[in-house]
């Protein structure tokens, strides 16, 4: 095969840490398509030029091969891959049939401390607004 | 955190207590160890040994749980060798008659019996303190995680106040966040009793801006906490849940209690990047993607909005967490969930939140802003509290200890504390696949005092079972100064050897819900 096929792109893209509160910044440098390290961002409020061993190592489990690539179903521990829509649909329905079975306060959402902002936001609209119940949290106390 | 982490390495003393800073914001750990260099005194109450405590100038080990008696201890120094900071007391707070009424019949000696340190070091550390012009608290889940740990809180903000160690550059009492993004949650409302801004849903005001954005009423009753929740599933009061991004099957305290509760829900739904403890008990696992795959924002723990930008695309059918969540909410009829970027959230986030207003990615960009940002030329907060508090004055609590909050049960002689290590990262679903983190400590341990492993016949390395009310474990021995006599300590990383399975989750904090990770009654049997 000749180098012509293959992809050498570089590029470094800025972003924070996703492992604790302090939010040290960080560029991940991707070759082809594909994270392949980390660089400590100079100039950043906090970190300056500085991350720890979980920093620099941060981009290690994006590529696991156990990452969830499908949506699964599960029925007694066993599990079978659909489609994504199927899956939508089904967590669609069971929350409309709940919501009207037995009211708002019997659906619960966990939001988590790893997503962004956005998302954490959106899980508390989606319980507040479309649901109608404050039963939502996230592990912040632990 | 009240002030920003780069106002440590200034400080003149740090008083750090119940926070591994070293092993779980090393970052953090270094600006500390600047302030030392700089000639700052670090004072250190925990109850292990440390890395930080080798540099410390004083490190006071107190007896777990009895937080409140050396801070008192403090205090009760300060104010009869009058080191407070009058001018401070008497112009931004109030309630300082009863705090030192409270304080008046209180004894130093006694004091030092119960939370094991010396009287005379308890008041050497409260003149350092005192003294000093600029004067930083730092701590973490070791002073929150106890069933009085907001009482814990309220201990240390009266010895900022009473010293008027708030609103300066380089002081504050400064929490230092676990979850990169547990701030960020919490600031937009991912909790039961308040929407984003920690505005709170029974306020009717507050919810009326949200009522009138989304076109639609809200509900005003203040939901469940996490505990509650699980709680209710066995109850059967929740019929659908839906968890995104979390492993509460090792995170959460006493986890025979949290499988029977996720078991227990007649729909369950995880959404997460790996199949994880959690996710394998739900009927419906939905592919979510991981922060190099997103755009978006984390608010860290000095308050500081950040962007995190996406770098490649998520696997397979994954797809982008709040896409799904519209996708979702979509299907279930719901309007007002047409996004196409994060950006759009992000606007619409900052226009219901006051404290967020002045915020937009363009002036986030590599810098970000902390909030309050309430206006677009707003530059950002860096410290919080310099002219005044939410209510006006800073306010005095009482704040005694319980002597129940130290007992132990029969059976059951040793102080169980569960932490971390600086390799592995909360539930180690991510940090236990990095080929380098998952090498350095592969499993879980307890810690025992050389003298304690001497007396019940354990070695190093032997396997031992630990064993509380709540349930069992079976671990390695790790024989160590570390720890006192009667003292052990576990990480709770790691699914095999889960330390959360000896915890209790019926006794919480009556305020913060949080139960007693750091103070849980055992005892040590050879395996
Ligand atoms: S690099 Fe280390 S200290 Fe910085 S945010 Fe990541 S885990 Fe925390």
């Amino acid at each position: 095969m000749s180098d012509k096929n293959l992809d050498f792109s570089y590029t470094t893209v800025p972003t924070i840490c996703p492992y604790c509160g302090t939010g040290c910044g960080m560029l991940l440098e991707v070759i082809g398509g594909k994270i392949s390290g980390v660089l400590p961002m100079k100039g950043h409020p906090v970190s300056d030029g500085c991350l720890c061993l979980k920093g620099w190592t941060a981009h290690e489990f994006v590529s696991s091969p156990d990452r969830l690539a499908r949506a699964l179903v599960g029925k007694d521990g066993d599990f079978k891959e659909v489609g994504y829509t199927e899956a939508v649909a089904l967590v669609a329905d069971a929350m409309r049939e709940t919501v009207e079975n037995h009211g708002p306060d019997s659906c619960a959402f966990v939001a988590s401390a790893r997503c962004t902002n956005e998302e954490n936001y959106l899980m508390s609209k989606l319980a507040r607004f479309a649901v109608g119940t404050n039963n939502i949290d996230h592990c912040a106390r632990l | 955190m009240t002030n920003s982490i780069g106002e440590l390495s200034d400080a003149d003393v740090i008083l750090l207590t119940g926070s591994n800073t070293s092993e779980q914001h090393p970052v953090i750990a270094g600006k500390i160890l600047d302030a030392v260099r700089k000639g700052a005194k670090l004072l250190i109450f925990d109850p292990r040994i440390i890395h930080l405590t080798s540099f410390a100038h004083m490190h006071l080990r107190q007896k777990p749980g009895t937080d409140i008696v050396w801070i008192n201890a403090l205090m009760k120094v300060i104010i009869d060798e009058d080191l407070l900071d009058r001018e401070f007391v008497n112009s931004r707070t109030e309630g300082f008659e009863e705090l030192s009424r409270s304080l008046e019949n209180y004894s130093l000696e006694r004091a030092a019996e119960i939370c094991g340190i010396e009287a005379s070091d308890l008041r050497e550390a409260a003149r350092i303190f005192a003294m000093a012009d600029k004067a930083s608290i730092v701590y973490c889940m070791g002073i929150t995680q106890h069933v009085f740990g907001t009482r814990n809180v309220l201990a240390l903000a009266n010895l900022a106040l009473l010293t008027g160690n708030v609103g300066r550059l380089s002081t504050g009492v400064n929490p230092l966040r676990g979850q990169n993004n547990v701030q960020g949650a919490c600031d937009v409302g991912a909790l039961p009793n308040v929407l984003t801004g920690y505005q709170k849903v029974d306020d009717d005001v507050a919810r009326g801006n949200f009522e009138s954005a989304y076109g639609k009423k809200l509900p005003s009753k203040p939901g469940l906490t996490l505990i509650e929740i699980m709680n209710a599933c066995l109850e059967g009061k929740i019929k659908f849940l839906y968890i995104m991004g979390e492993n509460p099957m090792i995170t959460e305290p006493d986890l025979k209690h949290v499988e029977e509760a996720l078991s227990a829900v007649d729909f369950l739904v995880v959404q997460d990047i790996f199949l994880t403890e959690t996710a394998r008990l739900a009927h419906v696992v939905l592919p979510g993607s991981c922060w190099a795959e997103k755009d978006g924002t984390f608010t860290n723990t000095e308050r500081r909005v950040q962007r995190i930008r996406k770098a490649i695309d998520p696997p397979g059918d994954a797809r982008l967490d709040w896409q799904i969540i519209c996708d979702i909410a979509k299907a279930f009829g719901s309007d007002y969930f047409e996004y196409s970027s994060a950006e759009e959230i992000f606007d619409e986030i900052a226009k219901l939140t006051p404290s967020y207003s002045g915020m937009s990615y363009q002036r986030l960009s590599t810098q970000g802003l902390q909030w309050p940002c309430p206006s677009v030329d707003h530059p950002g907060t860096v410290y919080l509290h310099e002219t005044g508090f939410a209510r006006g004055k800073g306010l005095f609590s009482v704040v005694e200890y319980d002597p129940e909050s130290q007992k132990l049960e029969e059976h059951y002689p040793f102080v169980l504390m569960t932490g971390r290590v600086g390799f592995q990262y909360h539930s180690g679903t991510m940090s236990r696949r990095s080929r380098a983190l998952a090498r350095e400590v592969p499993e879980a341990y307890v810690e025992i005092s050389p003298q304690d492993a001497a007396r019940l016949g354990i070695s190093d390395r032997d396997k031992v079972k630990v064993v509380s009310p709540n349930g069992e474990l079976t671990v390695r021995a790790f024989v160590t100064e570390r720890v006192r006599p009667g003292e052990i300590f576990i990480p709770f990383h790691f699914s095999e050897a889960p330390a959360n399975i000896l915890i209790n989750s019926r006794e919480l904090d009556p305020q913060s819900k949080i139960t007693s990770m750091k103070f849980c009654p055992a005892r040590i049997e050879k395996a």
